[in-house]
Parts: structure tokens; sequence; C-alpha cells
């Protein structure tokens, strides 16, 4: 299949929207197996594949204003599939798949080096610092199509590709090759009771995704849409988690600007 | 006791008092092996790092003694391809040092990596994109030729060089080692450098990325340099140390100060590249990322990585070593010779230190904030364990082998049937070449 002609999976969160319910959160972790300890006070050794982080603009009462950010794995793209960790991992224990733009791991390859942690500024790559252990009775609810994580090996957010896989296996029986939007949603997805997380492909002009946001493929999917943006553009990491806004501060905290330079002129 | 083990002419400390030492040494080294079984059986739970901290103390160990060890590749190159000649007399111990350093780096290594035992991976299934991949390649096969370098050493002991087949094999090895030489210099070079890529790479990590030439950032050359120019100053520190711990000179002064002329022509040259690069990333690179200098120094909690990481860095730990190590009174002033090295030696530390924990620190994304770290009671005992390891090797190669070819000229053994207690030469040091037979023939 020729890159051109492949998927793009992306996720459009309209922040607007968002109420930093959890939903996305729980639903996640209960889709994809994700391991909890008794106390998880320390959320840096937390397993978190979604994220929502709280944000701020600073200002005293009453001008003060919050809002809510889920952040999965951006399934960066960078330039060509050269994203942060793809890169750098030295057993190719992960991957950029240019058929789904989706950003494989490979646990039973992983040898817990950690080196995509540290490539990755998003912190959505995660170590598995102990091995699973579920509440009595738990591991009969736990999801059969994707497999538990052992201590010593980096997970992250799939997109809920087994659910991909899923519905082209559903597709090829019934003699198809391609899928219709709603034939594949990320759990998260299907969790949100805002409807503020839309899942489809960038690649599609059909689908709500690329409605949304515009993406320009001629400049690595920059947003077309003035009130989309993307997290640390500038770093050239060509992420595939696209954000709304209608609140410029919210716009602008996606990423790093110098004091003199505007949103829309920077680099 | 062991008498017979001691090099012939030179003067060794009793046994009870050498066994009395490694046994306190030997001490430190267990507590390093059971906090390192603790981390291989219970995993790596049993550290401080977190999903921020992915890398922390160990990675940071691994570069830094690697740097530190890049006394025995520069040392070997500049010996055997260059011709220094007069370097035959501290490159035994260059290359125990490198030796130690690097066995314990891939010690570091094992411990570091969240599955032990699928170590090999890296091998099997290569990325050859990884800085990583490159790094444990080199490091991996300049191990090998440190034991190739090691192996006549120890073959050198008086009861092993007694054995013809031996002693005929460290003279052919000695014959040959230019070649090893040349290729610990080649693999060196990409190793020291593809670890400066480690950080240099990482496009979305502000703090440590550089621009460069083709694949490589410029990390990748600043590394190699530097520890080409701080490797030899740390042989030079423990040279220096060992003598004042065995109370007499075991290297000529100017064999060393060759050494400390040519690292500090090294690391003054190096200091200006690292300058630039500091300069050209401030307020080039990082801007276009939409960072600024202060936004890398300022906010974090206790000023850990202060403005002060980089004034130490450069100018304290690089100006002034280069500055003493290129004078001729510098080399020759003990005190200075001894500030100039072990700042030096502190400097490349401190310099894979912000390079590791300092890119991990800094907040990329807006709304997050400064991560701290510190390492937990086993994450520090194994990283002193390569030195108890170390300090044990050392120990044992300087009681039982020629590590030092000038010491029996240094320290003449005076023996009481010389007349009027006069010293008694026990080998021409003048020989270049022993005579190729077996010490008993």
């Amino acid at each position: 299949m020729k890159h051109a002609n492949a998927k793009k999976f992306g996720m459009v969160i309209d922040l607007d929207k968002c109420t930093g319910c959890g939903s996305c959160m729980v639903a996640c972790m209960a889709e994809n197996n994700v391991p909890f300890r008794e106390d998880e006070t320390d959320k840096l050794l937390s397993l978190s594949w979604m994220r929502v982080y709280r944000l701020t603009n600073g200002k005293p009462f009453p001008d003060t204003e919050e809002c809510y950010l889920p952040r999965p794995c951006m399934q960066c793209e960078g330039h060509h599939g050269h994203s942060p960790c793809v890169s750098v991992c030295p057993a190719t224990a992960t991957d950029y798949d240019t058929n789904t733009g989706i950003v494989s791991q490979i646990y039973t390859r992983c040898f817990g080096c950690r080196y995509c942690m540290a490539a990755c500024p998003y912190h959505v790559r995660l170590f598995n610092w102990w091995d699973p252990v579920w509440p009595d009775g738990m591991e009969k609810s736990l999801n059969p199509n994707v497999s538990v994580r052992m201590r010593g090996v980096v997970e992250k957010c799939s997109f809920c590709i087994h659910r991909y896989q899923q519905a082209m296996d559903k597709a090829f029986v019934e003699g198809r090759r391609e899928l219709e939007e709603d034939e594949y949603q990320t759990a998260c997805t299907q969790a949100c009771p805002a409807g503020a997380i839309t899942f489809g492909d960038l690649n599609n002009p059909e689908h709500a995704v690329y409605q949304m946001v515009q993406p320009d493929a001629q400049h690595e999917g920059r947003p077309e849409n003035p009130t989309a943006f993307r997290l640390l553009e500038r770093l050239g990491t060509n992420p595939k988690i696209y954000y709304l806004s209608r609140r410029e501060w919210v716009r602008r905290a996606g990423d790093n600007y110098l004091a003199r330079e505007s949103q829309s002129h920077a680099g | 006791m062991d008498t017979a083990l001691i090099p012939e002419g030179v003067k060794r400390c009793p046994a009870w008092q050498f066994i009395l030492w490694i046994g306190l040494v030997g001490v430190v080294l267990l507590w390093g092996v059971y906090a390192m079984l603790l981390c291989w059986i219970k995993g790596l739970n049993q550290t401080n790092m977190n999903n921020a901290y992915g890398f922390a103390l160990w990675i940071w160990a691994d570069l830094a003694i690697i740097a530190l060890g890049g006394g025995a590749f520069f040392t070997g190159l500049l010996k055997y391809i260059m011709g220094k000649d007069q370097l035959k007399n501290i490159i035994n111990y260059a290359v125990l040092i490198g030796f130690i350093c690097y066995s314990s780096a891939l010690l570091i290594l094992a411990i570091d990596i969240g599955q032990p035992l699928r170590g090999w991976f890296i091998f099997w299934h290569a990325n050859v994109h990884s800085m990583l991949t490159e790094v444990a390649f080199c490091l991996t096969c300049y191990f090998g030729v440190l034991c190739i370098e090691y192996l006549p050493l120890v073959l050198e002991n008086r009861q092993v060089d007694r054995v013809p087949f031996f002693h005929n094999l460290t003279h052919n090895m000695h014959e040959i080692m230019a070649v090893f030489a040349a290729t610990g210099a080649f693999l060196s070079f990409f190793h020291q450098g593809s670890l400066g890529g480690v950080a240099g790479v990482l496009f979305a990590r502000p703090f440590g990325y550089r621009t460069g030439v083709l694949v490589w950032p410029w990390t990748f050359f600043l590394f190699t340099w530097s520890a080409a120019a701080c490797g030899p100053c740390f042989t030079i520190f423990i040279t220096k140390l060992t003598e004042k711990i065995v109370r007499k000179k075991l290297v000529q002064d100017n064999v060393i100060e060759l050494l400390a002329k040519i690292a500090g022509w090294m690391l003054a040259t190096y200091v200006i590249a690292k300058i630039f690069d500091t300069a050209y990333w401030a307020f080039v690179t990082a801007p276009s990322k939409g960072f600024t200098v202060s936004d890398f120094y300022t906010g974090n909690p206790g000023s850990i990585y202060g403005y002060w990481i980089l004034v130490m860095e450069i100018v304290v730990c690089g100006v002034l070593p280069a500055a003493i190590l290129i004078t001729d009174k510098g080399r020759k002033t003990q005190a200075t010779l001894w500030l100039a090295v072990i700042l030096a030696a502190v400097g490349v530390c401190l310099n894979r230190w912000v390079m590791v924990l300092q890119v991990l620190a800094v907040p990329v994304l807006t709304f997050e904030s400064w991560a701290t770290y510190f390492p937990s009671w086993q994450e520090i005992a194994t990283t002193i364990l390569p030195v108890a390891y170390g300090v044990i090797l050392i120990s044992l190669s300087y009681r039982y082998l020629p590590v030092f070819p000038q010491e029996k000229e240094l320290n003449p053994m005076v023996s009481p049937h010389t007349p009027e207690g006069r010293a008694e030469p026990q080998a021409s040091p003048a020989s270049p070449e022993p005579a190729l037979s077996p010490a008993e023939s």
C-alpha cells in the first residue's frame, strides 16, 4: 500500500467541551489492561496512557480560567516517520506504521532501556516499575484482546490498535478493504460524555477529524483551522493529536514562545 | 606468603596488610553486590527513578566513567600511533584504568535495563538509527580490545611468565599492539561520540538537542574531544593518587608532564569549541524552539540547575585547568597539577551530569514543572560498587603485575649485602626489550 493512500489516524480534542471528568482515563485503563497499585499517590510512578492535565491562565479571581487537557500518545510522525521515540529505540521495539500513522510498542522486544522515555517531551511513555498485580477476581475482567505487560518494559497509548485489527478482520471477512468511520474508534473517544474527543483518518476529507482541523499536508499536517493547535509543534514532532479552543491563552499554552513572539508568527 | 607472585625488584606491603585492605574494600563491594541483586530480583522499583527520570544516576555514571576511561584510548593513540614513546611508562596503567571503567560501564548497563535477560536484543534487533545501538556495539568491541591490551600485563606476572607459551605470547602481543591501539582509538571515537549523540539527537528535548553535521550532532564531537582531554587527566590523577597511597614514585615527572601538556591543549581547544557550541545553542537553536537560556537555568527548586552549573563546567572546570596545563610552570608545580587534573575530571563528570539529568529535568510542556530526583541507596551502592571493584583490581594489579616499568628504577631496593648500603640495581631500566626467553631458562 502506498503511503499516499495510507491512513493517518488522529484525534481532535475540543478543550472547550472537556469537563475534566476523567472518563477517558478510566475507559483507557479498563480497555488496555493498564495496571495500578494500591498506593497511586506518586503520579510519576503511575501508568496512565491517557492523562488529564489542569491548566490555568494564572490570573487572579475573577479573571481566573481553567482548562482540562487530555493527553494520550501524540503518535508523532516527525519528519517522514522520524518520530522522537522511534528513531532512538536501540532494539526496534517501537515502530512508526506508515499504513496507519500509529506508533507501536512491542512489549516482548522492549528490554527497558527507557531511551524512548527520555526522548518523549510529552511524558506519554511509561515504565512498568512493578509486575502487574490485579485485585482478586479482577483478572477475570481483563480485556483478552490486549496483552498485559510485565515488569521492566515501556508501554504507552496504542490508539487501541487491537480495535483496528478486529475491525479490519471483520471487514476482510465481509469482503471489504476499507472501514467505515465509526468501525474503528478508541475507548477514550467512546467514553467521553461531553463528546469532546473525535477520532478518525486525517487523510480522509470525509472524516470529521479532517473537517475539524483541516490539516495542511504540505506543511506536515499544520492545522488551517485557526482555533486548532498541536502540543509542542515547534519541536518538529508532527503530532496527530489536535486540540481545539477558542481561548487564545489555551492555544498559547500548547507551545513555547519567546516573549516577543505571537503565536501565529512563531517559526 | 605471596612473595613468589610479586614482581622482582620491587617492594610491597606485608600480606596481612594487603588482605586487610582488600577485605575492607570488599565489604563495600559486597554492599554494592547486595544492592545489585535487589535490583535484579525485585526490579527497578528499588530505584528512585520515575517516568520523568527514566535516565538518572546510572546513565550518568556510565557516561562519566567512559569519559574518564578515555585515557586508555588516547594514551594508546599517542604512544602507538603518534610515536610518543615516553608514554610507555604510563600506558599500562592507562589501559588498566580504562579496563576498569569500561567493564564497570557494562555492569551498570546490565543493572540499569528493565529486562537484563533481554540485553542481547540490542545486538539482535539492532536499530541502526539509534545512538544507543552504536554505543552498544562500539563499547562492547572496545572492551574486547581493552581485554587484549590488558592481557599481556597479566601474562607478565612472574609465575605466569615462566611458562614459555605465555612468555612468547606476551612478546608477540606487544609486537602487534599498535593494531589494537588504532582499533581502540577508532572504536572510542565512535562510542564516545555516540554517547554524546544520545542527548544531542533528542530533537524534542531542547536542552539536549544540538544541530550538527549529517547525522551527528555537535555533542558527538564534543564528547569524544572532552574524553580525549579529560581521560588522560584522570589517568594522571589516579597515578598521582596511587603514588601517594603507596608512598613512592612510580612514573617519572617528564612522562606525567608530557601527558598533562597534551591533555591541556586538548582541553583548551575543547573548551573553545564548547563555548562556541553553547553560544550557538543558547542564541540560535533554543530560541528557534521557543526557549530562552533562562528557561533552562532558572525557576528550578533550590537552584540545583542554576547558571552556576554552566560557569562551573566551562570556566572553573574547563578554562582554569586548561590554562594551568598548557603552561610549563602549571604542569611542573605539583599543587596546580593536582588541581588541574581534578578539576578536569570533575568538569567532564559535570558535563555528563547535565547532559543526562538536566535534559530530563527541564520542563518542555508549558504546563509541567521541573522534575526532581534523588537516587535511592540501591542506586548509590551500585554506583559505588564499580569504584570498589576498581580499587581491588588496581590493588591486585599493582601488587602482582609489573604495571609501572619505571618503578624499579625510581625506587631501588637497598640490599643489606651491598657495601655501604648503596642501591643495587635490579634490572637495567634502559633495556628497551626484554630478552625473548623464559624467565627461568
